[in-house]
């Protein structure tokens, strides 16, 4: 059962600011996926290896080696604020 | 009043030299201007894919097998949720429930006991980036971000809750690092934060079975920090128990100037993580034969080294720890005694004038200029008798300062031992003649002036005297006049 303190919890972790009406929405949807999870949760998957990836793929690995840097004014190009060769963010705490 | 126990683990960050980061081919250089060894993957932009670079599992598996870990056969990699801006994601890539390794140990030696501590797990993720702040981080206007360090490989290694003082824990990490750097997969600086740790720590009244409440301590960037917090942390909280206070669960950061821990806003550090399988990348099975193949290339570890010094060259245990401390250390050692094989005569120059020449000279024995071989020619010259053992240490500064051989130092300064002895006694008869007072003195049975006229006649001869000679010939003419 997923209470509105639940919905208001995983906003934060979100960084998502939710009007009251909202939380109402998304408390009940919430609820219903979860229900309809709870269907699938009546199958026995005692013998089956839990999920790490959806496609048959195992191993890929790049070698170990250094390639072309980004000019740097690339890398900054998009950030929304800068102070010289640095990103600028705001105050964390 | 109660007594406690201290128990304490540590959850140490190890960065692994490899050419490229973990998930791109960004370089891992140390330092570089900001933001320019940084790529579309490493930054995080939309639509990129990272990849797992071979060599930081390679050197994850060699790391845990050094720690006697179990590999996993099988791993994966998943997504450590916050927002943080250190990371440009919003997420780092770590390992949750399928670490590469677990179930080590290793043991450390704590007033000649040996404990063995174990390794719960080793794990591979990415590094994060730098943030700059003006101030502290509670007091800066804006920080701002340097992502170079984003992406580097690290594995953390998370030992059991087994260390029982500061101490131990000291010791731990002292021996974990040796241990690592034998391995080769890290340099382990402390100071450029390629080694950096973290500890829980809790007390509980002794005998009691259930753990009390723990703390995390963050910023331990040194040995002498490490010690430190912790004894400031088991104080503390004793305090707090004997009042009849409670511990409240919590991180704290370890305030280097004013010696204290201090509570970090929880805020902060909110253990939501949200972790799930990252998507991006693909499960690893590992083949048992990869992992003997890594087990077969690693090298002597510590304390076999150091069990073999004892044995094979007869050395006390202390010696053989001091020498085995370090890898470079241990190969100096052993490559000098193929050359003089006096093992024991080899560990006090090392111990002795090197280390303090290294140590105040701020040298690592990497840069040092005298090579085992070098050090070798030196002991000769002293068993040839061709240098006096007070000429040597001259010599090996001279070595140290330049890096010349011994014997061209000897020659080109004409340092070499006066054994002749019709010249030393020449001066002999000089010395006594200069200071009848000692040479009486002696005779009325002060034996400390033989010091002093032993002295006298070294310092005629600039040092090149050959010492036992002088004694003898000193000794001959004292007495022989006393007759
Ligand atoms: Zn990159």
């Amino acid at each position: 059962m997923v209470t509105r303190e639940d919905v208001e919890h995983v906003a934060l972790l979100g960084r998502l600011e939710l009007t009251e009406e909202e939380k109402e929405i998304y408390t009940r949807q919430l609820n219903d996926i979860l229900g309809h999870f709870q269907a699938l949760q009546r199958l026995d998957t005692g013998n089956i290896q839990p999920t790490a990836h959806v496609l048959p793929l195992k191993n890929v690995y790049r070698e170990d080696w250094v390639g072309q840097h980004m000019p740097r004014e690339d890398a900054l190009a998009n950030c929304p604020d800068r102070d010289e060769n640095y990103f600028k963010v705001p105050k964390i705490v | 009043m109660t007594n406690y126990e201290t128990v304490i683990g540590l959850e140490v960050h190890v960065e692994l030299k490899t050419r490229s980061k973990i998930f791109c081919d960004s370089t891992t250089e140390f330092g570089g201007e900001p933001n320019t060894h940084v790529c579309p993957v490493c930054l995080g932009l939309p639509g990129v894919l990272p990849v797992v670079n071979k060599t930081v599992v390679e050197y994850a598996i060699r790391a845990a097998l050094a720690l006697n870990c179990q590999i996993a056969g099988f791993s994966k990699f998943d997504r450590k949720n916050y927002y943080y801006p250190d990371m440009p994601k919003n997420y780092q890539i770590s390992q949750y429930d399928l670490p590469i390794a677990g179930h080590g140990y290793l043991d450390i030696d704590v007033n000649n006991e040996v404990r063995r501590i174990g390794i719960t797990r080793l794990h591979m993720e990415e590094d994060t980036g730098k943030l700059v702040h003006q101030g502290t981080i509670t007091t800066t206007p804006y920080s701002l971000v340097d992502y170079n360090r984003a992406g580097v490989p690290l594995v953390e290694i998370v030992s059991g809750p087994d260390l029982r003082s500061p101490e131990e824990a000291r010791v731990y990490m002292e021996k974990l690092k040796t241990i690592i750097q034998y391995t080769g997969v890290s340099d382990c600086k402390m100071e450029e934060g390629s080694l950096r740790c973290d500890a829980n720590i809790s007390i509980r009244p002794v005998g009691n079975e259930q753990f009390g409440t723990k703390t995390e301590i963050k910023n331990l960037n040194s040995f002498k920090a490490l010690y430190r917090a912790l004894s400031y942390e088991v104080e503390r909280q004793t305090g707090v128990l004997n009042k009849g206070g409670r511990i409240v669960q919590e991180t704290r950061t370890w305030d280097e100037r004013e010696g204290v821990t201090l509570p970090l806003r929880s805020k902060e550090y909110a253990h939501d993580y949200r972790y799930f399988p990252d998507p991006d990348l693909v499960p690893m099975i590992i083949d048992p034969e990869w992992v003997e193949d890594i087990r077969r290339s690693l090298p002597e570890l510590p304390d076999a080294r150091r069990e073999r010094y004892m044995q094979e060259y007869g050395l006390p245990g202390y010696d053989a720890g001091i020498l085995t401390s370090t890898k470079e250390l241990a190969d100096f050692f052993e490559s000098c005694v193929s050359a003089y094989p006096n093992p024991k005569a080899v560990s006090n120059w090392m111990m002795g004038d090197l280390s303090r020449l290294l140590n105040a000279g701020g040298v690592e024995l990497t840069a040092c200029k005298i090579k085992p071989a070098q050090l070798a020619s030196l002991l000769q010259l002293m068993d040839e008798g061709i240098i006096s053992g007070r000429i040597a240490k001259t010599v090996f500064e001279e070595m140290f300062a330049s890096g010349k051989d011994p014997g061209d130092i000897v020659k080109e300064k004409g340092l070499v031992q006066i054994s002749d002895k019709s010249a030393i006694m020449a001066v002999v008869e000089d010395v006594l003649a200069k200071n009848p007072k000692s040479a009486a003195d002696f005779r009325a049975g002060k034996e400390r002036a033989l010091g002093f006229l032993v002295g006298q006649v070294m310092k005629t001869t600039r040092g090149k005297a050959n010492p036992e000679l002088v004694d003898k010939l000193l000794k001959e003419k004292l007495l022989q006049e006393k007759l």
